[in-house]
């Protein structure tokens, strides 16, 4: 079976299960942020006192910390009082940094295990071999009521990868490459599985950008191979795995493989408004760009900081681009204060905000105006969706956002 | 048998041009939810769109966040249903979830014309679907999701099972 039928076979007690089945599973860990106030009001409807299992569920803030009006910290409020009733352990509040990012450093994300999030790109936990997929917060508050929900088995296509990528490529422009060959529905209702040589050298960082991404082109779960140094990474963050990691091998029959090769790829770029309107670089180079955002559950991690204080380095955000820097978690909010690399970012003129999502979501913390221009390292461009339905959101990696806010205009690394 | 006049969509509609993040904010007012529905594309819609109003769409309706908003929104104006080629997964079970029927058909976008609010008739059970002067039969929804959806949703599904 492949990794996806291997997860839900075990999670709904069966000894095999086929793509198309429907079948209902146990939940190992579920996820919320803010829209937890939206689950907590459909499981007090539902009229169960306690919820399933207290420790398995994670809460935090992440989407508009600190709370910027007094709607949003009324909801803060809420889930704070319900998290105390209900004896929620793992409660982050608005000190920790982005789900995607905390779950995997605070040791929820496990090989083997189902983890559901009321948030999309919960897809990126896929980077650990975790059947990880986003649902909506009313099928969470009956997870909250119950600890299982259904899932159709998908079916599945596997991304095998050969070659070393370019200086200054990474994997970024690789997901966004694909992302344009396959289609914003090419994955859709599918799982992905990554995997060949290119994948095995990238970190775990690389490989989370590829899951977060493969939402993107509709993926219900997006896994990458898992191997030593997924395994050392999780075993560094959980004090006793137990037999919590189960098999994680994929032998199955996949619905198609696709193959790409990173040695030729160059820069590239999603192109408003929409996520497979993917360019290389060198094909909208000069636009000129209003904002230049470094950050999010796909770029906001060490070696995406690191690799644009090395772009940065004595050199000056131009005067006309507002640079915003957003750290992914508070771990690495820390690090790169350590390594440096705040500094970096500060004396190049560049506004260095709280570890969360910032303005990707358009809720707050650089707000576009119409006929403004971002380039983002954020993974959704869609119209309006950082502000004005008139700006223009440019999707690129890191190194590409870093040296296009020293030019004020789009370039390639 | 449900009849209701047509809003055609296109492809690729994402639940940020449906319900934009800016108001995600609004976590317990349906009826502030519902005024901000399209409104960055289509601010007509909310004063225009009248209850038993059905939306028919292209290919991968609903992409994006998984916001709940994005569904309650739409139910709350009184959409009778959503007829699309294709469904992103989050927002297909984020509609039965909350009780909105929904219909896969492929090809009905190339059936039905833009903007002219004709009827179209659906019976969602069955797969039926009545146009000026075709019929189509799709595949229906699988029997338990149909359930979950003619009790109202998931919150009413699961009270009826466990309590």
């Amino acid at each position: 079976m492949t990794l996806a039928e291997k997860i839900l076979a075990r999670a709904s007690g069966k000894q095999e299960v086929k793509p198309g089945e429907i079948v209902m599973a146990r939940v190992d860990v579920a996820m919320s942020h803010e829209n937890a106030d939206v689950v907590l009001r459909a499981f007090k409807e539902i009229g169960i006192p306690k919820v399933w299992n207290p420790d398995k569920i994670v809460l935090l803030f992440d989407h508009r910390i600190p709370a910027e009006c007094e709607k949003t910290a009324e909801t803060h409020k809420r889930i704070r009082k319900f998290v105390k009733e209900q004896g929620i352990k793992h409660f982050y509040d608005m000190y920790a940094g982005i789900c995607h990012q905390v779950l995997p450093e605070k040791g929820h994300t496990i090989p083997g295990e189902i983890l559901v999030g009321t948030d999309s790109h919960t897809t990126t936990h896929g980077a650990f071999g975790t059947f990880a997929t986003g649902i909506g917060a009313t099928e969470m508050a009956g997870v909250w009521a119950t600890g299982e929900t259904w899932f159709k088995v998908p079916s599945t296509i596997k991304i095998e990868v050969q070659g070393k990528f370019k200086p200054w490529v990474s994997a970024k422009d690789l997901i966004l490459y694909i992302i344009g060959k396959l289609g914003a529905d090419g994955a859709d209702y599918k799982a992905v599985e990554f995997s060949g040589p290119a994948i095995k050298d990238m970190s775990i960082a690389s490989r989370m950008v590829l899951s977060n991404l493969s939402m993107e082109m509709g993926a219900k779960v997006a896994f990458v191979e898992v191997d030593d140094k997924t395994l050392e990474y999780v075993k560094s963050r959980i004090q006793n795995t137990g037999d919590r990691i189960q098999e994680i091998v994929s032998d199955g029959k996949y619905e198609k493989v696709i193959e790409f090769d990173v040695s030729s790829l160059v820069s590239q770029i999603a192109c408003p408004h929409s996520v497979d309107n993917v360019k290389p670089v060198y094909e909208v180079k000069g636009i000129k760009i209003d904002q230049a955002l470094l950050g999010s559950c796909t770029n906001g991690r060490l070696e995406d900081l690191e690799v644009a204080a090395k772009i940065l380095d004595g050199k000056r955000v131009v005067k006309s681009v507002r640079m915003l820097v957003i750290p992914a978690s508070w771990e690495i909010y820390l690090e790169a204060m350590h390594r440096g690399y705040l500094e970096i970012f500060v004396r190049a003129g560049a506004l260095v905000l709280n570890p969360g999502c910032g303005p990707c979501l358009g809720a707050h913390q650089g707000i576009l105006a119409e006929g403004e221009v971002c380039v983002s390292t954020t993974n959704r461009n869609f119209q309006g969706r950082m502000g004005s339905s008139e700006s223009f959101v440019y999707l690129a990696s890191p190194a590409t956002i870093a040296i296009s806010a020293v030019k004020g205009e789009i370039i390639e690394p | 048998m449900i009849k209701g006049r047509i809003w055609k969509l296109g492809s690729n509609v994402n639940t940020d041009v449906i319900y934009p993040g800016r108001w995600l904010k609004i976590t317990d007012d349906p009826k502030e939810m519902a005024s901000h529905s399209f409104e960055g594309i289509m601010p007509e819609f909310v004063s225009e769109v009248k209850k038993g109003d059905i939306i028919v769409a292209g290919r991968y309706f609903g992409c994006g966040s998984s916001r709940e908003q994005a569904v309650a929104c739409l139910k709350h104006l009184g959409i009778g249903g959503i007829i699309a080629e294709s469904f992103a997964r989050i927002y297909y079970r984020n509609a039965i979830n909350l009780g909105l029927p929904i219909l896969i058909a492929p090809g009905i976008s190339k059936k039905v014309e833009q903007g002219n609010f004709d009827f179209i008739e659906v019976d969602f059970a069955k797969g039926l679907i009545k146009l000026k002067d075709t019929e189509i039969k799709v595949a229906p929804l699988p029997k338990f999701i149909l359930e979950i959806i003619k009790e109202g949703g998931l919150i009413p599904h699961i009270k009826k099972k466990y309590r």
